[in-house]
């Protein structure tokens, strides 16, 4: 039994069951239980920061919790927040939410015949759910998450790679790509920030929510539409522009339809080369964290880097997708 | 002159291990890290075959688009830095070709069956 349940219980009002560990790092956790009370039942899972443990990355749990219900409020597909956790509950910083069905591994999504039906919808599903992410009134928003447009990123990605002090040629010329083409003062709205595979919760009926707001702020609407489609998360069905299951057109129909407004597809270009870039710099960062914890994984990821100098190369240089 | 086997056959012999003995052996995490431990040594296979080729062609292409000679790292932290300053950019000669042929004999040697390998 973990040392919190019966604090969660008691948070709750309710009897927790088949309390199990997902996933986390050392300043996070997820759990999944039941929560049985006197007349039902409720799936959920638990996010949760043990205590004393300072969170290194992403927004503190509650303004997670804060951003998904304006978002659900916004008809953001997105797990309900049932109860957000105070100091007083003893369990940590953290929220319950409610646990749905759906697949979030991008193999079983991309080649089992249980989704081959749905496939070619999610693009257009995911266009939609980023309209309405960036629908959401940034304001009652703005004193809790971080405001990170373009260029401020860019920004940041290059001090990451200037303090690995080791050349990257092709880094540089995104670098020199991207700056003029990444303005400020473009739309500044609710961002997600990490919308791709893993935070896709996906049935055989379509895509159920988006998880895992950890890295929510206020920034360029367009950042999210590049992600999904940077060629990283499409598991190698790259002819697969979004996510590997569908095609740009589709997405930006969505998108559209769902009143988000029209985006040019340079403009995702633009926002595919920053993706491709960034995950590039976090493999190298990954390999710093190899000098320190010395994991193979961590190190295995480091030779990754040039997966993104090759995509870069074909958006850049090549004028593909 | 070492004795066989040759660096390659050891890394490989050694891979071949990983997967064929330890792996059915392991399960969770461990079993996961494995098959990563494997992926790396193959990784440094094809790098011990193509790598010396793959170097020795882009220093020299890198000495011609420099005008200057120099170790590879030196080299490379000098495009680096005429790319940032704006002295070179797409509209140099060179360049493109340049960077597209490097960055595909890297990812034959790290990753052969990436994606972006075909798209080019």
């Amino acid at each position: 039994m973990a040392d919190f349940q019966q604090d969660l219980e008691c948070a709750l009002g309710m009897r927790v069951e088949r309390l199990v560990r997902l996933s986390g790092g050392a300043s996070q956790e997820t759990w999944s239980f039941d929560g049985v009370g006197e007349s039902e039942t409720l799936p959920l899972i638990l996010r949760r920061a043990p205590a004393g443990v300072p969170r290194t990355t992403g927004i503190p749990l509650s303004t997670e919790a804060a951003a998904i219900e304006a978002a659900r409020a916004e008809g953001v597909k997105a797990p309900r927040v049932r109860l957000v956790l105070g100091d007083a509950d003893g369990v940590g910083p953290g929220y319950v939410m409610d646990r749905l069905p759906g697949e979030t591994i991008a193999r079983k999504i991309l080649r089992d015949d249980a989704f081959a039906s749905v496939r070619p919808k999610l693009a257009y599903q995911c266009g939609e759910i980023l309209a309405r992410i960036h629908k959401v009134d940034p304001a009652p928003l703005a004193h809790l998450l971080p405001v990170v447009d373009g260029p401020a990123q860019l920004r940041a990605y290059r001090d990451t790679y200037d303090t690995f002090d080791y050349p990257h040629p092709v880094f540089e010329l995104a670098f020199q790509w991207l700056e003029p083409r990444m303005q400020a003062g473009a739309r500044h709205t609710l961002v997600h920030g990490d919308f791709r595979h893993g935070n896709l919760l996906i049935s055989p009926d379509g895509l159920e929510a988006a998880l895992d707001w950890e890295l929510a702020h206020i920034g360029d609407p367009l950042e999210d539409i590049g992600w999904v489609c940077t060629n990283s998360w499409r598991f190698g069905a790259a002819e697969k522009v979004v996510g590997g299951f569908g095609d740009l057109p589709d997405l930006l129909k969505g998108y559209e339809d769902a009143g988000g407004g029209r985006i040019d597809r340079e403009q995702v270009r633009t926002w595919i080369v920053y993706g491709s870039l960034k995950w590039g710099i976090m493999c190298q960062k990954m390999y710093h964290g190899f000098l320190a914890d010395r994991s193979v994984e961590r190190a295995a990821i480091g030779r990754r880097s040039s997966e993104t100098e090759i995509d870069l190369v074909n958006l850049i240089i090549g004028g593909k997708l | 002159m070492m004795d066989q086997p040759s660096m390659r056959e050891l890394v490989e012999a050694v891979r071949d291990f990983i997967e064929r003995n330890a792996m059915p052996e392991l399960k969770g995490h461990t079993a996961f890290h494995a098959r990563v431990a494997a992926n790396a040594l193959s990784i440094v296979a094809r790098e011990l075959e193509l790598g010396p080729k793959s170097a020795a062609e882009e220093r020299t292409r890198l000495v011609a688009l420099l005008g200057h000679d120099g170790t590879l790292e030196e080299l490379n932290r000098e495009l680096c830095k005429r790319i940032r300053s704006g002295a070179f950019d797409l509209g140099t000669p060179g360049l493109a070709d340049h960077l597209a042929t490097t960055t595909r004999e890297k990812v034959l040697i790290d990753q052969p069956g990436y994606s972006g390998l075909r798209r080019g």
